[in-house]
């Protein structure tokens, strides 16, 4: 799922023979099979624990833990599922209210029960922030704080050297309640971005946050109700941390409220993980908690009738059921009201019809409802638009970027700007399409530390630049690489040292006698190689290090001399740069 | 054996530290030397283990080594080192080098050969390391010696190579430390390593540690402070330095490039993947402008701060810093300020709410949309978004900065400063009124802007708060509706906080006097007059009433026709204000009153002379009539005290002055009358009532003299000097009142001792000033001294009494500026009627407000005081961080005062005081004292004998009525 689209999050990757599921989410807009993942695509037949080693849930949006009961329970699934800790005591809450919604009030059957629920969740592993977990022996996996939402987080894959990261979703600017996505340069081989947003740059958040307090403020005064559906967490936290101290400094008494029930367990996950949360809150929590509200209080079905203005915050965010359906309903009618959509709508929902225009709507039963209230659109939703997903892409420097969770034409926009920018290259597979990228896997090499050392002290010091030439043995032995020196790789092996020598035969025409000539080429090298040691022996041959030379005459031509290059294979460099100088013979003069 | 040895050894060496130790204080020996250099030596060469040898080091690095001695010691350490095989000793005897080498007046270079040799045989890159640091510390201390200093550049050069970052570390910091840094030096030396040091460190900047790479830069940084010229190549490495992955490196990369960039602003450099050049200040901007969305909050503070600095960048760049183009679905979107902006020039204001207000318009290219790469785009919207409120703080204040010097760019920000008025944190909301504030000159506020901005006045913080009544006193606003638009939300402030009384009227005042024309229509509606109706007097007490009087009032005054609008009262409350509120409300020119007002505004500047003049005088007079008969004196003393009272009432600049003087007279005066010889000549036995008189102007002239020295702020040592002299008087005739009312000579004789110490210790302190005090008692006393040592208690008072009456009477020079310290308890007002009751043994916040003027370190000396009705006084000092200071020699206390008691039956009424606290060992005569015996040794001060410690009161008492109620059961 979430190829070329938004909901129903569900990302395979198989990487260094590792398979690894990301997120495991429903679709928001289909009430048929389509709403959940086709996980039939992994395995038609056989256990997907088999196949699986690990499944990663990156928050507790539905459309990213939405199928996990039906997953792991119905569709069958034992093995490990790692979350973070507030998404591990939010997400059943929402996945139970999920169920409700489906199973009692649209009187669904075969869906996933809560005993379900309860039983996938005894088979998550909560995961800290920065905590490297090894999933088995390889895999490991760690989390990096993603804003979005409470406990929102960031998944680093590795298996040895190969590396993917999934975003989940992410943000880039922090909130009223939540800080922005953090990632340090892990230059991973993949990163698979969520896009939502490709293709639109935010205004700065204090308009916007200006712009909503004075819509709601305005319609407040003229007495008129506002409507903001919201998902039940995220969102809805910052924006009532906002309309809590607006009211507060303002002095405003038209009454708040936000449906019950969710609310009050999850403000309560809320006020627990302060840790998760923003700079402001974190620091004053000692004082106050900001999610201890003053003026939001709980609603209750009969307050929408009430008169006179009154701000509402209902579930879900999509107008696509439930309460803040219903409200709604009751309220469309009048042009005082006002509803604010805070966030992202799927096709197919009403709050996507509404948001395109659509001011006659048709409902369950063929009703027509007409539309005469207001409708707003306030971005409030934490993704990262163009500029932070580039930015997150420039924090972690990644080889290869892969898009999902965002629609296609703005996917490809996106795509283009990033092979533009960071020359790497981008992928935007479909649904149900698969992607191959290869890596340039490194291999860890480990290296004894004596020949390590010896081996830096030779020459100059090391650069980042230039690769270094060593001398070692590579001893491949049990699934594990070791570079010692030769000496120790024999002994290891038992085997005897055997030398290597290079000999060579350089012709001088030279009619001098032999000691003489020895003489001149002594000279000569002497001149030529200034940082060696060369010695004249007194046996008549010439010794460059340990490369040795002498001089015999020609058995047939007087003339021509005879030079005897002998190196061994250690000092191959030397010895035919020896070799060449000498072939270029001997200088005229005479000295 | 050997431990019994080291044992002995041990004994000797503390004993001889202590002896050492004995003598600093005394006088200094030179006996010191040998004997603790010899004892160290002994003990390093007894230790057994390195261990035992560290310990004897540790120990020894306690205590301090005098200067002779440095060298002593520092050959012994030196000749341990080459014997030492243990790692951690050499490094402890190597930063005991540096330590040593740092000692006040000694010169290193004589063991600087020594240290250098030191480096050759090291093996271990620890000690290493250290040995650079010392040789830094030689190094910094002979910076006059290029010789010396090419040397150590030369050393360090040699061990750049070393394997250990912490060595690398080390000799990049002495390079940069000591690097020849003008050009002529490294000529003449013409030493290899000292030809390029610029390009030796340069070539650090690719190492392969990241602390080595933040060293390179530093050196860099640290050679540009000394004041070489960087090349300008650097910057291109400079520039790839930015993406490093470590954090401190980017960090200091953003800084050389800044300072690059100050260096080079005009130099012109290509942009990458283009043909395109620009300057390098913009260049350089763009990238630190890049550096502000950086991973790490560090560095994105430290480029937010840098930015606020590079004022040579062209407008064109500093402008795009603001514009983040915003898209949407890939069409152009208008911002909301843009949008905002539009909806003022098309003159709609109502609601101005239209559907669709925000869709996106035209198509945008898809090609031209650069998303990261065109560096400044947008960095201070970034930045004022950012995280961490540090970030936030940085970027307003370069801002601020920015905006100080481009008008233009003050324009544009401004939408960005108002936004910053609703940040979550208090710090930054204040942070930006106070930019607001000082860019306020080369901005207008549009209506919407100060409609946010007037939002603001709801803050519950009271910083908040009047930070914006200060913006306001200073901003422009267009229009009148702006006008109406704040004095409506500033009388809804008055409503809501009525403490900020004060700070609302003078915000009002500026206001008016700055938008005459604009209030001008208003005046009609806002005294609500009507042209054919009489309305109500309204009620002259209002704040709210006063609060638009002011505005008014001080609109009228460059307003020549709005007087023509007002009605009868309200002449009548202007006569009332302006002599109530005088600071408030200026002196108009109304019709037919001008005889009230006009002879007080142009008079001031004139008259200030005079008033000096006869300040003056009047001290002339009285400092020439010396030899006038006693009653003459005091009658003319009383008389200048009087004058010089009102004079300081009359004039407030001079306030501080006139009192001071007036003082100093008082205690003359004072100790004329208790010297008067008809009372001393009567009989002891009847005296009785003569002395109450003469012991009590003996406390009250001592009294005055604690204020004298520590109430005003700018009392010179010349003063002092004479205010410690009148103390002493005071103390003499002290003696002499219990010398003469006490049988039995033994108390007398500790009394006596106590007073001759304290004329030596004053003639120690104030040695330098004595010959200006000719003919005045100590001059006498002084040269009676050798008498008065060896005579009985019986002669030494005779002779303290006729000196005393014989002596002159000192001249006090006046210093340039003097004020007195003043403290005004604004809260609690002392008005309430209403008892704060709470339940008895628990403990009751009381909230108080004081605006402290001319005190000097508030936080030490500044006390609350609580006296209960029951005499019971308890004493309060306020927490540091209750001082505000909000202008030069101003200062406010904020803070809260604990009360409690046991149960009253009615409530009573308290009374809450500002205290000045002193303590006489603090003040500036025993300060030299202190500063003369402070580098001997910390141990060594003159204990504090003679230190009093008292408390001045220097505010009204202000009483708050309390009712502590029995505990219920």
């Amino acid at each position: 799922g979430a190829g070329q689209d938004v909901g129903r999050s569900c990302i395979l990757v198989s990487i260094a023979g590792k398979n690894v599921m990301l997120d495991c989410g429903m679709h928001m807009g289909y009430n048929d099979d389509r709403r959940f993942p086709d996980f039939s695509y992994i395995t038609q037949n056989g256990r997907l624990t088999d196949f699986l080693d690990c499944v990663i849930i990156s928050h507790f949006h539905l459309d990213h833990c939405g199928a996990l009961p039906y997953f792991s329970e119905m569709v069958g699934y034992d093995g490990p599922i790692y979350m973070t800790h507030p998404t591990k005591a939010i997400c059943p809450i929402l996945l139970e209210d999920y169920r409700k919604i489906t199973v009692d009030k649209k009187g669904e059957t075969n869906f996933f029960t809560s005993q379900m629920i309860k039983d996938c969740m005894k088979k998550v592993v909560a995961v800290h922030l920065h905590q490297t977990v090894q999933v088995d022996e390889e895999l490991e996996i760690k989390a990096y704080y993603a804003g979005h939402v409470l406990g929102a987080a960031m998944f680093q894959i590795k298996v040895g050297c190969e590396s993917v990261v999934y975003t989940g979703d992410y943000n880039m600017t922090p909130d009223r309640h939540l800080g922005a996505a953090w990632i340090d340069k892990c230059r991973p081989d993949l990163l698979i971005s969520e896009s939502t947003y490709a293709t639109t740059i935010r205004d700065s958040k204090r308009c916007r946050e200006r712009d909503f307090l004075k819509k709601v403020h305005e319609t407040v005064e003229r007495g008129g109700k506002v409507l903001i559906p919201v998902f039940a967490l995220g969102r809805a936290q910052e924006l009532c941390i906002l309309l809590e101290t607006f009211w507060e400094r303002m002095n405003l008494k038209a009454p708040i409220y936000f449906s019950t029930g969710l609310t009050e367990k999850a403000n309560h996950y809320y006020k627990l993980f302060i840790t998760w949360t923003n700079q402001k809150i974190r620091k004053t929590f000692v004082q106050r908690n900001m999610f201890e509200f003053k003026h939001i209080k709980a609603f209750d079905r009969a307050f929408a009738d009430n008169p006179g203005p009154m701000v509402v915050f209902a579930t879900p965010g999509m107008l696509h059921a439930g309460q803040s359906l219903q409200i709604f309903r009751k309220w469309a009618g009048n042009e005082k009201n006002m509803v604010i959509m805070p966030g992202y709508c799927v096709q197919g929902t009403v709050g996507h019809k509404i948001l395109s225009g659509q001011r006659k709507l048709e409902m369950e039963g063929r009703q027509i409802l007409e539309v005469k209230m207001q409708v707003e659109y306030m971005s409030f939703s934490a993704h990262a638009d163009a500029k932070g997903i580039m930015q997150l892409i420039r924090q972690a420097e990644p080889r290869n970027v892969l898009l999902v969770h965002g629609e296609a034409k703005k996917m490809e926009f996106l795509k283009q700007k990033i092979e533009q920018e960071f020359h790497v290259s981008c992928y935007m597979p479909a649904n149900g399409e698969t992607t191959t990228i290869f890596t340039n896997p490194s291999i860890p090499v480990d290296i004894s530390l004596g020949l390590l050392k010896r081996e830096t002290a030779i020459g100059l010091l090391p650069d980042v630049k230039k690769p270094k030439l060593m001398h070692g043995t590579l001893i491949m032995k049990d699934n594990s690489f070791r570079l010692v020196s030769p000496e120790q790789a024999l002994k290891e092996l038992g085997l005897a040292e055997h030398q290597l020598r290079f000999t060579c035969r350089v012709h001088i025409q030279d009619p001098r006698k032999e000691h003489e000539t020895v003489l001149r080429v002594y000279n000569h090298l002497k001149g030529v190689l200034k940082d060696y040691s060369v010695q004249h022996l007194p046996d008549g041959s010439i010794t460059v290090e340990s490369i040795l030379i002498q001089a015999t005459a020609h058995s047939e031509d007087q003339g021509t001399k005879v030079l005897l290059v002998s190196w061994t294979y250690q000092d191959e460099e030397l010895g035919s740069y020896l070799t060449s100088l000498l072939k270029k013979g001997l200088p005229q003069s005479t000295s | 054996m050997a431990a019994h040895l080291k044992k002995r050894v041990y004994e000797e060496f503390t004993k001889v530290v202590q002896q050492q130790h004995e003598d600093l204080s005394a006088k200094k020996l030179r006996l010191t030397k040998p004997s603790k250099s010899a004892a160290l030596h002994v003990d390093l060469c007894k230790a057994t283990s390195p261990a035992d040898a560290l310990q004897y080091l540790l120990q020894f690095a306690r205590k301090p080594v005098e200067v002779e001695s440095v060298e002593g010691v520092v050959r012994i350490l030196l000749e341990h080192y080459y014997k030492e095989n243990d790692a951690s000793v050499r490094l402890k005897i190597a930063s005991l080098l540096g330590l040593l080498s740092k000692t006040a007046g000694f010169s290193p270079d004589c063991i600087m050969d020594d240290a250098i040799n030191t480096l050759q045989n090291e093996k271990s890159h620890q000690v290493l390391a250290q040995l650079l640091d010392t040789l830094l510390v030689i190094g910094t201390k002979l910076t006059e010696n290029p010789s010396v200093r090419m040397r150590l550049v030369e050393v360090a050069c040699k061990h750049l190579t070393d394997s250990s970052h912490g060595v690398r570390n080390k000799c990049l910091q002495l390079i940069g430390c000591l690097g020849p840094v003008e050009k002529g030096v490294a000529k003449e030396v013409e030493s290899q390593a000292a030809k390029d040091v610029q390009k030796i460190i340069g070539d650090h900047f690719n190492d392969q540690d990241p602390r080595v790479r933040t060293a390179a830069i530093k050196a860099m940084l640290q050679l540009h402070e000394r004041g070489l010229k960087l090349q300008q190549a650097i910057y291109s490495q400079a520039c790839k330095l930015l993406a490093d992955d470590y954090e401190q490196v980017r960090s200091a990369a953003v800084q050389l490039i800044w300072v690059l960039s100050q260096l080079y602003p005009e130099s012109i450099v290509p942009i990458p993947s283009s043909n395109e050049e620009i300057r390098l200040v913009d260049d350089a901007f763009g990238k630190i402008c890049h550096m502000v969305s950086d991973g790490s909050w560090v560095v994105r503070v430290q480029a937010a701060k840098l930015l606020g600095s590079m004022q040579q960048v062209s407008s064109h760049f500093l402008e795009q810093t603001l514009d983040k183009k915003l898209m949407s679905d890939l069409r152009r979107k208008r911002t909301a300020h843009e949008r905002a902006k539009e909806l003022y020039s098309s003159g709609e204001f109502s609601s101005g709410r239209k559907w669709g207000d925000d869709a996106p318009k035209e198509e945008i290219d898809t090609g031209a949309v650069n998303l990261i790469e065109s560096g400044a785009c947008g960095a201070f919207v970034h930045g004022l978004e950012d995280e961490m409120y540090e970030v936030r703080i940085a970027a307003v204040e370069a801002l601020c900065m920015l905006a100080q010097s481009s008008p233009s760019f003050a324009e544009k920000c401004l939408d960005f400063l108002v936004d910053m008025f609703n940040d979550e944190i208090e710090e930054v909301r204040l942070q930006s009124i106070h930019t607001m504030r000082k860019i306020s000159n080369n901005i207008t506020l549009r209506e919407d802007q100060l409609d946010t901005v007037l939002a603001v006045l709801e803050d519950s913080s009271r910083d908040i708060r009047e930070a914006l009544h200060e913006l306001l006193c200073c901003t422009n606003v267009s229009t009148k509706e702006g006008i109406h638009l704040a004095l409506v939300e500033l009388l809804k402030n008055l409503t809501k906080y009525p403490t900020d009384r004060e700070s609302i009227w003078k915000c009002l005042k500026f206001l008016g006097s700055r938008h005459p024309t604009l209030v001008l229509p208003l005046v009609p509606e806002l005294l609500s007059t009507h042209p054919f109706f009489d309305t109500p007097e309204p009620d002259m007490d209002d704040p709210a009433y006063i609060a638009v009087l002011v505005l008014i009032f001080n609109a009228a005054k460059s307003c020549p026709t709005m007087p023509a609008l007002f009605s009868d009262h309200t002449f009548r409350h202007y006569a009332y204000l302006r002599d109530s509120l005088s600071h408030l409300v200026p002196p108009l020119r109304l019709p037919g009153r001008k005889l009230v007002s006009s002879p007080v505004s142009p008079s001031i500047t004139p008259h200030e002379d005079p008033s000096q003049q006869f300040l003056h005088q009047s001290l002339e007079r009285v400092y020439n009539l010396q030899h006038l008969h006693p009653q003459g004196i005091q009658e003319l003393l009383e008389f200048t005290i009087r004058d010089l009272q009102r004079l300081g009432e009359l004039q407030s600049e001079l306030a501080g002055m006139a009192d001071f003087t007036a003082t100093y007279l008082q205690c003359q005066l004072l100790l004329i009358k208790a010297l008067q010889e008809k009372l001393w000549n009567v009989a002891a036995p009847l005296y009785l009532k003569q002395n109450a008189l003469a012991s009590a102007a003996a406390k009250q002239i001592l009294e005055e003299t604690y204020k004298m020295e520590f109430m005003y702020s700018g009392v010179e040592s010349r003063q002092v000097v004479i205010i410690h002299h009148m103390r002493l008087q005071a103390k003499a005739l002290q003696l002499i009142v219990t010398a003469r009312t006490t049988r039995g000579v033994e108390p007398l004789f500790g009394m006596c001792e106590k007073f001759l110490q304290e004329v030596d210790s004053f003639q120690r302190c104030f040695i330098s000033e004595l010959p200006h005090m000719q003919g005045s008692f100590v001059d006498k006393l002084l040269d009676l001294m050798p008498r008065l040592v060896t005579s009985k208690p019986s002669e030494v008072v005779k002779i303290l009494q006729t000196t005393l009456r014989q002596s002159t009477f000192l001249h006090l020079p006046l210093p340039e500026q003097l004020h007195r310290a003043t403290a005004n308890i604004i809260e609690p007002t002392g008005e309430s009627d209403n008892p704060l009751r709470f339940t008895s043994g628990l403990v009751v916040a009381l909230d108080v407000d004081a605006t402290l003027e001319h005190v000097q370190d508030p936080q030490g000396t500044v006390k609350v005081q609580v006296l209960y009705p029951d005499g019971q006084a308890q004493l309060i000092h306020p927490k540091p961080a209750d001082f505000r200071n909000p202008g030069p020699g101003r200062h406010r206390l904020i803070t809260q005062v604990y009360l409690s008691h046991t149960a009253w039956t009615e409530p009573c009424q308290i009374e809450v005081r500002l205290l000045l606290a002193y303590n006489s060992n603090r003040s500036k005569a025993s300060a030299k004292i202190l500063k003369s015996t402070w580098s001997e040794s910390l141990e060594a001060l003159p204990q504090s004998e003679n230190g009093i410690e008292g408390t001045i009161p220097f505010s009204k008492p202000v009483k708050v009525y309390i009712m502590p109620k029995p505990a219920r059961r």
